[in-house]
């Protein structure tokens, strides 16, 4: 059982604060996405819990026992890394038997070749087994370094942006054979990443980073129905949620001179700034406001329309058969149910408390 | 594809060849100069205008090896015969070996001991200086050590004094603790002498190495150790070959400290082959025999070393 926690973890570099009292529970068998901008924490993350790493408080247990005093060697967790994560000089073989040959977790040779030969097949790397690493290309690396954490059967898997050296049509079909492993494996895997696509559609649960703290932990479908705050909001999604600074009233929301309906619960009179995905906007012929066609970006099976509105640009998308052009009024409206409030000052959302 | 080349770059390729071609002539003429002559006879050392083309003879290198001294008549034609090649030699050029009184064995001139005190002292002392500075390095590379820089200061300043300065103290020191004149004193010295040295350039070598790797090796179960033979030492070879050749040359080389802090015992090549060139008559071929027989290590060394050097120059140049 390989249940991970952190409770409280803080580190410093120096006058850096990478981790701020760091939080976080992946449990056992989960596939966890930490989702996070550059420098949010997410590579020293993985490195306290990997042991690489030691925190300068907090506490990490895996599989419920404080390993604190471990070595990196005795916590049986692999590491996969975005780049250098091959032994240059060695085979793509001596690479994967490398783990097996330590002394921690020394391996029979008939047992090193069985595992090195289906680690091998699952990743369909076995032509690749004589080859010295330094003649790999980048995708054929990336499964090698997969291939290396799995032939040691570790209960945790922690991968730090595995695919983002990668092209993009590689990184799809990378993405649906780790999301396989996982299922194939059973094991606890943690998921860094920078990239809201890749968060969304591996992930059972996505945590969101903000500079060395944990925002907001859910599925994939909670961070992007009900983020906690505008932060977490605008981290999901693409192209981002629509942030319109709005007054609520008796009649409604009221933006940029217009009055749209809103069903958020009766917050009274107030300031706040309304969160609208592109996906729930709709352009209708009577609908209640106004706004201008700034550009489009066809993308086949819709459209991306940006247009303003007064000083606010929006994002819409639309089906890619709607007729418009550029400079075009539009009128448009929104999906009532679908719009979120958040607190203008705080930013955080205000139906979540 | 061809690569197409303008008038200009012809001319500018020809241009470097020549230069290269005169560069090396240059360089090369005292090193030709002291092997020829360390083959000639002696009356064909000093000819104006030098002799090119002659008849080599081992002679010089007989010498070398013995000590001599001059024949008063013509040597009997049985003790020619009897006498072994070497010895023929010596007696060709009218000199005979001096023999020991009791046992008859031939006397060393003693250059041979002296090769192999800067044989060992050299070796052992590079070996020493490379081993402890690329792990002073890596400590250096891959830990968070209080004061870094200062200390990294501290330990190149040792090279900032000329040597001549501390000679004397450390001759006086040496005498009272008993180093004087042993291979370990030497040794010691070389190789404070060459670590600071190894420090930096290795500290250099060492932080291109991404520590990644050997994170990933920490964390396949492999302690810190293991991880640094495994997989950093590989990786720096490059670096060790070009500050172990750097620091063989500079003991192998070394004169004033192995002048003054040894007499006999441990006595490098450096000091005996300047003390044959005599007031009197000098015999320039064994001199030149002993620079040449001098020259051959550097030159092994260097040359089995030469593809890690040559990496180890252009990685440096491209990167810094
Ligand atoms: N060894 C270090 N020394 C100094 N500062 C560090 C060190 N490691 C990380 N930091 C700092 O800590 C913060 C968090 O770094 P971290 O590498 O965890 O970010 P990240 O989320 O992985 O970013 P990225 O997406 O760019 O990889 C950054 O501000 C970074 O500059
Ligand atoms: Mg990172």
């Amino acid at each position: 059982m390989a249940r991970i926690e952190l409770n409280g973890i803080t580190k410093s570099f120096g006058a850096q604060r990478a981790l701020k009292g760091l939080d976080l529970v992946v449990e056992d068998g989960e596939f966890f996405v930490l989702l996070g901008r550059t420098g949010a924490g997410k590579t020293t993350t993985l490195r306290v819990i990997a042991g690489l790493e030691k925190p300068d408080t907090g506490s990490v247990s895996i599989g419920n026992r404080d390993v604190g005093g471990w070595t990196a060697a005795e916590r049986d967790v692999a590491l996969v890394l975005q780049q250098y994560s091959l032994y240059p000089r060695l085979t793509v073989r001596g690479n994967l038997e490398f783990p097996l040959r330590s002394k921690v977790r020394r391996q029979s040779e008939e047992e090193i070749a069985r595992r090195v030969d289906r680690a091998a097949k699952t990743l369909q790397i076995t032509h690749l087994l004589d080859r010295k690493v330094e003649r790999l290309s980048g995708g054929e690396m990336q499964r090698v370094s997969i291939g290396r954490a799995i032939v040691r059967q570790p209960s945790v898997f922690l991968m730090d942006e595995p695919l983002s050296a990668l092209d993009a049509k590689l990184r799809e079909s990378l993405r649906v054979e780790l999301k396989k492993l996982h299922a194939e494996l059973g094991a606890t895997f943690l998921f860094v990443t920078h990239d809201q696509v890749e968060a969304m559609s591996m992930g059972d649960k996505i945590g969101v980073l903000q500079s060395g703290r944990l925002v907001q932990v859910g599925t994939p479908s909670e961070i992007y129905e009900r983020p906690l705050n505008t932060f977490v909001a605008r981290s999901v999604g693409s192209p981002p949620m629509n942030l319109i600074e709005g007054r609520l009233g008796a009649g409604g929301a009221e933006i940029g001179g217009y009055s749209l309906p809103v069903s958020a619960a009766a917050l009274g009179a107030r300031a706040v700034t309304f969160g609208v995905r592109p996906e729930n906007v709709v352009l209708a012929g009577g609908a209640p406001a106004e706004a201008r066609v700034f550009d489009i970006e066809d993308q086949g099976v819709i459209k991306i329309l940006a247009m303003d509105m007064g000083d606010t640009r929006l994002h819409v998308t639309v089906p890619a058969g709607t007729r418009v052009a550029r400079d075009e009024v539009v009128r448009f409206g929104w999906k009532p149910e679908r719009v979120l409030t958040f607190d203008p000052a705080s930013g955080v959302n205000l139906a979540l408390g | 594809m061809a690569e197409i080349k303008t008038k200009g770059e012809m001319l500018f390729n020809r241009g470097a060849i020549l230069a290269v071609v005169v560069a090396l002539i240059i360089m090369l003429t005292p090193i030709y100069w002291i092997a020829a002559t360390s083959f000639k006879a002696r009356n064909l050392a000093t000819t104006i205008p030098p002799t090119v083309v002659f008849e080599p003879t081992l002679a010089p290198f007989a010498k070398l090896f013995t000590k001599r001294s001059q024949l008063r008549e013509p040597v009997a034609p049985e003790v020619y015969e009897a006498a072994p090649w070497w010895e023929k030699l010596i007696y060709d050029g009218g000199e005979q070996v001096v023999r020991n009184k009791k046992t008859n064995e031939p006397t060393s001139s003693g250059f041979g001991n002296r090769y192999m005190n800067s044989l060992i002292v050299s070796i052992i002392s590079t070996f020493l200086a490379v081993s402890m500075g690329t792990l002073t390095a890596y400590g250096f590379s891959r830990f968070r050590v209080p004061g870094e820089q200062d200390w990294l200061f501290f330990i190149l300043s040792t090279r900032m004094l000329p040597p001549v300065v501390v000679a004397i103290p450390m001759f006086l020191m040496y005498r009272a603790v008993g180093l004087h004149d042993t291979h370990i004193g030497l040794i010691i010295l070389y190789t404070a002498f060459n670590l600071s040295f190894a420090v930096w350039i290795m500290k250099g070598f060492i932080d291109e190495i991404p520590r990644e790797y050997e994170e990933a090796a920490l964390v396949d179960g492999y302690t810190r150790m293991e991880a640094f033979f495994k997989i950093v030492l590989p990786e720096a070879l490059t670096g060790i070959a070009a500050t172990a050749v750097f620091c063989f040359i500079t003991a192998w080389n070394e004169y004033a400290f192995a002048l003054m802090m040894t007499s006999k015992n441990a006595q490098t090549a450096p000091p005996y082959i300047p003390s044959q060139v005599g007031s009197g008559l000098s015999d320039w071929t064994v001199i030149a025999s002993g620079a040449f027989l001098f020259l051959v290590p550097v030159a092994i060394f260097t040359f089995l070393l030469r593809n890690h050097l040559l990496r180890g120059m252009s990685f440096g140049a491209i990167r810094k």
